[in-house]
């Protein structure tokens, strides 16, 4: 088991967990991710990680509460354990001096992009971020992109903060200014992913994009994360999570994750009915589990 | 365990054993069982056991014993059997192998033992999967794990990468020899393809426990969520984590696609998805467990390939609630890979066959979900690498297959991760780990590989077999130093 060690929110509905993980602390690069399983019947996500301390032995994710996994994930505590946490997975980050880097963070994937952009500021990148939420109180990681980035920009869909607009408009703004950008990274909702491939297909920016398709066992053994890449075939698991946006098939993308959407909705009611009796059955297995095996890992 | 000294005679004059009919196995109705996951086969009872075990020529040279990939003594079990000493036949079958109530449900014996049972070129032959069975399961419910036996430690430690029939018949053999073993696993289950690949029906997940339990006990130590090639480097468990000898046995893992049109739609799957989504995922007990599954009732339904792997799916797929459930096979069936059992029961419970059949591409209703295969018809050529006769497209023959799911069980192919994150570690073409075949040596010092990342997708006791040469010389690779 792999216990929380700290768990907060840092914005409705998005929490952050610091978990005892030292194998997958010592080996995490920037653009990784893990795969976790809460309880027995539950099934496997994949997150990425936001950062490690291999000193420590721990790593961080950021969770934003969408459906049934995530909600309950939202609800546990600090003490609290998963019953399983397997990294690191996916290729890390392609981390080199390119030039000018810009970086871009929608929602909960600002989370994501934050440890790319570390890591590129690190190879002596200009990075230039753009952070975009739906309003105000979404914004995550301000402080942490700033002090990674040359210039941060922040937009918010309501203009409740900052500057009102998509994290597109900036990017606009920046090619219009005749910005020279060797690299676009952008992290976020799939529809926000595509708009930004869009545009920088049209300059020729060369982009890369962290996609989240849904997921088994996150090795390269089931191939339920395919995505259409220059028409064939690759693993998000293996061959990913980041790819260049220009080659994907962002519409298929789209029609696989929604494959299982109405069991989905049914998980996320019968969740919402049980919540509080599901915890407490957690609670007692883990406690268990604990006595059993003399301690967590 | 009980100690045979008693050579029980078989009462049975031998011109009298050939006119004993095989015994046939219980098993569930089919129209009842492919309603649910329950196991198919329900075990010989003890009289059931003893009236097969009676049929034993007893062979001066027994070749079900050469035939079989890890030598279990097969005619000095079934004496046992008939001396009624059960536990001493389970001692017996335990000396060469560490999984027999796993062999004994899913080996394909008639391409083993059975195959080489000398009654078989008369009559049926010796039931030795069914009475291997029986003694594994009277073991289960009888023995001691107090009275486990562990060996004197050497102080040699031995990682073992992979929980899957080659890396547990390692692992039970190192530790028998006094070794310190550690078995890591990437997923959450222990078993490797026995857990995900293999359904309930035809390997309960108990069982697999319960092997997996008596390895505990002989002193097998077992870490799950570690990715070797990701979590931990081969490197890093030699040189930092203090391991004297590497054994890795990860399978083949990652599924083959056919690269025909519409691969991608909603309702494709590959074998090895939709078998874990039900077998380790429990998909099929949604929403008791949390993994979905597509709504498979009043849907048609097919596999491609002709393995046990596509046997296994189809016959999930009924389970589920499919109306129609077809097997789509590009050869005919006389080059069915499948074990003849399966082919057997599958047919049992209403799967279709369409033989010399290929999908070409796979047509959507516009959304991207799957609504039909388009199949062409095939013919068989002169004989391939294989040995088997190439399958040949009849021109014009193409036909649509309406479908709701179609999953793909044509193979895997090498997955890369420990190749790629090993320096020195050769491959072949195809990206294989290179192992010698007699030593299962890789070409790193102190590294050895064994089953499918080695030949490819085969059988779990081929791969028990490589486990078990591949523990030998481990063995001798510690206690002499000789590489």
């Amino acid at each position: 088991m792999f216990k929380i060690l700290h768990a907060a929110f840092i914005a409705p509905g998005i929490k952050r967990f610091v978990l005892q993980a030292p194998r997958i602390a010592r080996k995490q690069q920037p653009g990784q991710f893990v795969i976790i399983r809460i309880y027995e019947e539950g099934e496997r996500i994949p997150l990425t990680i936001e950062k490690s301390d291999p000193d420590r032995g721990t790593i961080n994710i950021v969770v934003q509460s969408i459906g049934k996994t995530t909600h309950l994930l939202n609800s546990l505590e600090a003490g609290d354990s998963l019953l399983d946490v397997v990294g690191p997975l996916g290729k890390p980050s392609e981390i080199e001096k390119f030039g000018t880097v810009v970086v871009m963070g929608g929602g909960v994937g600002t989370a994501m992009a934050y440890p790319t952009a570390a890591a590129l500021k690190r190879a002596g990148n200009r990075v230039l971020s753009i952070v975009g939420a739906r309003n105000k109180e979404l914004v995550i990681e301000e402080q942490e992109m700033r002090e990674v980035s040359d210039t941060l920009m922040i937009t918010t869909d309501d203009g409740s903060y900052a500057d009102k607009g998509f994290v597109t408009d900036k990017l606009r703004q920046l090619i219009d200014n005749g910005t020279r950008i060797d690299l676009v990274l952008a992290v976020g909702p799939i529809p926000m992913m595509r708009a930004v491939a869009d545009m920088t297909r049209k300059e020729h920016i060369r982009t890369i994009v962290s996609l989240n398709p849904i997921m088994i066992d996150g090795t390269g053994m089931c191939g339920g994360c395919r995505v259409l890449i220059d028409g064939k075939s690759e693993f998000a698991c293996v061959d990913g999570p980041e790819f260049d946006a220009h080659r994907i098939d962002f519409a298929v993308l789209v029609q696989r994750n929604a494959m299982y959407r109405a069991a989905e909705q049914k998980s996320m009611e019968d969740f919402q009915r049980e919540r509080d009796s599901l915890l407490e059955t957690i609670h007692a297995e883990q406690k268990a589990a604990c006595a059993l095996s003399g301690g967590v890992q | 365990m009980t100690e045979s000294t008693s050579k029980a005679l078989n009462p049975l004059p031998l011109k009298e054993r050939m006119k004993v009919a095989r015994q046939l196995m219980p098993e569930q109705p089919p129209l009842l069982r492919a309603a649910n996951f329950k196991e198919v086969n329900l075990g010989y009872s003890e009289e059931l056991a003893r009236q097969e075990a009676l049929r034993c020529l007893e062979c001066a040279k027994p070749a079900c014993v050469n035939d079989c990939p890890v030598g279990v003594k097969v005619k000095e079990f079934v004496q046992l059997i008939v001396a009624r000493d059960y536990m001493g036949a389970a001692a017996k079958i335990r000396e060469d192998n560490v999984l027999p109530a796993i062999t004994g449900r899913v080996c394909p014996q008639e391409d083993h033992c059975e195959g080489g049972c000398l009654m078989g070129k008369k009559v049926k032959p010796l039931g030795i999967g069914y009475l291997e069975r029986f003694v594994a399961d009277y073991e289960q419910r009888h023995m001691d794990p107090r009275n486990i036996k562990k060996a004197v430690p050497t102080g040699f430690k031995v990682a073992i990468v992979g929980s899957g029939p080659s890396g547990l018949t390692a692992a039970g053999d190192l530790v028998q020899k006094g070794h310190e073993v550690h078995v890591f696993e990437a997923l959450h289950e222990l078993g490797g393809v026995l857990v995900y690949g293999i359904p309930e029906f035809r390997l309960p997940k108990q069982i697999i426990r319960e092997q997996i339990d008596y390895m505990r006990a002989m002193g097998v130590e077992f870490e799950n969520n570690v990715v070797v090639g990701k979590t931990v480097t081969i490197n890093e468990l030699l040189e930092e984590e203090g391991f004297d000898a590497v054994f890795i046995g990860t399978g083949a893992g990652a599924p083959q696609f056919m690269g025909v049109p519409g691969e991608h739609f909603n309702g494709v799957y590959s074998a090895n998805e939709f078998l874990t989504r039900i077998n380790l995922m429990h998909a099929y007990e949604f929403p008791k467990y949390d993994e979905p599954m597509l709504n498979f009732r009043g849907k048609d339904v097919a596999v491609i390939g002709g393995g046990n792997t596509a046997l296994d799916a189809i016959r999930s797929a009924l389970r589920l609630g499919a109306r129609k459930a077809y097997v789509l096979y590009r050869r005919s069936e006389a080059e069915m890979p499948a074990r003849m059992e399966e082919v057997h029961h599958a047919k049992q419970e209403g799967i279709e066959f369409h033989m010399l059949t290929a999908p070409i591409e796979f047509l959507s209703d516009g959304k991207g979900w799957l609504t039909a295969a388009r199949c062409i018809r095939m013919e068989l050529g002169e004989p391939d690498a294989s040995g088997r006769r190439r399958p040949v497209p009849v021109e014009g023959s193409e036909f649509d297959l309406p479908l709701a799911v179609a999953v793909i069980a044509i193979g895997t192919s090498a997955n890369p991760l420990i190749q790629s994150t090993t320096p020195g570690l050769a491959t072949n073409k195809r990206n294989y780990i290179q192992a010698d075949p007699m030593t299962q040596r890789t070409s790193r010092k102190g590294v050895f590989a064994g089953g499918d990342i080695v030949t490819g997708s085969a059988t779990v006791i081929l791969a028990m077999g490589a486990g078990r040469r591949a523990a030998k010389s481990i063995h001798d690779y510690l206690t002499t130093g000789s590489w």
